[in-house]
């Protein structure tokens, strides 16, 4: 039966949700901190230091000034819709972490609990669909704002996010050849024994990873919000808890998406070079569980760094090499990279 | 009543009263977004007959793909509540009514003489929707017309090419 559900499973998965989305909070939190501290890496300066010892607090202060700020809504918006706006941003970027596994199994109180929200059939559309949604936030929030430039903003992060959409799906096409499943799960147990799908995908996942970074709408894709062009793009009229929720949902998008990715192309909670049978006859099965949460944690923040690397390496691209790039030279590679993948399933059939 | 049961009627309300709400909002942007709603029931719907793969490529076409071109069309003219025209000719207001209520009641009539309703549904049971056997069926028993359709489409796509070209 489908909806055969026991009250211990209903309260298993509900603290697996309620403590998948409270990390993804406090590491997004963290992430804006970290942002700054690389930032400043990079330029030679010291960053934040201020708040606490090292500056540790910092994100907490960010958090309060931001909650103290006065709520502004524009006089002639849509008050219903100009809230929508952010809560949708917000509510899409938490929603894709259902079907990231985490970990392999635990067993506690004599329960097995699978370190994952959902291992549901359709996996990684299930992050295509709810990315998809995510558009709406922008769009609903830029339109109620009642902005000239907000509007700009917002259509050109809409048209942006849909056309790396594409690019994106047809790379994916070509991963889901190679691992015959859509589930995250499986895919991570069938890297787990054999090559990482990285090695097998290399171009597929550069096109991806590119893809990823237009759908965060990080640079050097930071179009949306060109302060230059646009003021402050699609959230310009937005003020308090409100902006901080958009700015906030950017770094949960580039948290889960950096999660997607390693589950993808690296080996999930893959340990690399350790044999997981003997590991677990040493230290027994829960606490494999925990070194196999840290190895993904390790290698998700790997690729948050690398993302605000980029950030503060390469300088933002026109609007039109954006879209040229998009759909000129990532749609034909990805396709060609699906062509090539094909033929050679074939070939060695 | 069993949660299937719960969940059904739940859902069905929601399409129904969404999809009223589509033609009854003044506003084209609340239009839009309760379409969005009405076809996340309809997603609903068919993760309850657990067609999972219909369901999503129904929210990532529809509700994420296709909308959005709605809403950019309905942003980009700034229709909104001012700017609708009011339906003045009341002839066409009451020709309108008369035509719909008439589809109405064929359809009822259609539907209630038909062998739809003597056949059960496979609720939770049925597993043609999973993806792997949808993949299966549609490359053996329908491949002509599965074939045919991509055909279409892509004649589709370029003709959406070709129109929107410049002169040059």
């Amino acid at each position: 039966m489908l909806l055969s559900i026991d009250l211990a499973l209903i309260v298993e998965k509900l603290v697996l949700i309620v403590v998948v989305v409270m990390s993804s909070l406090v590491i997004a939190m963290y992430a804006t901190f970290a942002e700054r501290k690389v930032a400043a890496i990079m330029q030679d300066r010291i960053g934040p230091n201020r708040a606490g010892p090292g500056g540790i607090f910092q994100p907490l202060a960010d958090g309060l000034k931001l909650f103290f700020k006065e709520e502004i809504i524009p006089n002639f918006s849509s008050k219903f819709l100009f809230i929508l706006g952010p809560s949708l941003a917000m509510l899409t970027a938490m929603m894709t972490s259902a079907v990231i596994p985490w970990g392999d199994t635990v067993t506690l109180f004599g329960r097995e609990i699978h370190l994952q929200i959902a291992d549901i059939n359709i996996g990684i559309l299930y992050v295509f669909g709810v990315v998809s949604m995510g558009v709406y936030g922008i769009m609903i929030g830029s339109w109620a704002s009642n902005n000239k430039f907000s509007l700009m903003g917002g259509l050109r992060a809409a048209s942006q996010i849909i056309s790396y959409e594409l690019a994106m799906g047809i790379a994916l096409i070509a991963l889901l050849m190679v691992t015959g499943t859509l589930s995250l799960k499986a895919m991570v147990v069938g890297q787990m024994d054999g090559y990482w799908n990285v090695v097998k995908q290399p171009l597929g996942f550069l096109i991806f990873l590119i893809c990823v970074f237009a759908e965060c709408n990080r640079t050097p894709f930071d179009l949306p919000e060109a302060e230059n062009e646009l003021i402050g793009g699609y959230h310009t009229e937005y003020s308090s808890m409100k902006l901080g929720f958009y700015l906030f949902a950017e770094y949960i998008n580039m948290f889960i998406s950096s999660a997607v990715m390693v589950s993808l192309f690296f080996g999930g909670y893959d340990i690399p070079f350790i044999n997981d049978g003997h590991m677990v006859e040493k230290i027994g099965q829960n606490w494999m569980a925990v070194a196999h949460v840290f190895m993904f944690l390790f290698k998700a923040f790997f690729f948050v760094f690398f993302f605000m690397w980029v950030r503060w390496t390469i300088p933002r691209f026109r609007y039109d090499q954006l879209m040229n790039l998009g759909w000129k030279v990532l749609i034909p590679l990805a396709l060609f990279n699906m062509l090539v993948t094909g033929a050679v399933i074939l070939a060695l059939q | 009543m069993s949660v299937t049961e719960i969940l059904f009627w739940f859902l069905s309300l929601l399409a129904l009263g969404s999809a009223i709400m589509v033609v009854a909002s003044k506003s084209p942007v609340h239009s839009i977004l309760f379409l969005i709603i009405t076809f996340f029931a309809i997603s609903g719907h068919y993760i309850l007959l657990n067609a999972q793969f219909l369901a999503i490529v129904n929210i990532i076409v529809y509700a994420g793909a296709i909308m959005v071109l709605f809403l950019f069309v309905v942003m980009l003219m700034n229709l909104n509540a001012e700017s609708e025209p009011l339906q003045k000719n009341k002839y066409l207001l009451y020709g309108g009514t008369i035509a719909g209520a008439s589809l109405l009641l064929v359809l009822v009539a259609a539907l209630k003489q038909s062998s739809v309703t003597g056949q059960m549904v496979e609720t939770n049971s049925g597993s043609v929707g999973l993806i792997e056997n949808l993949g299966k069926l549609l490359f053996t028993d329908y491949v002509f017309p599965f074939e045919i359709s991509s055909v279409l489409f892509l004649s589709a796509m370029i003709g959406a090419v070709v129109i929107s070209k410049k002169e040059a």
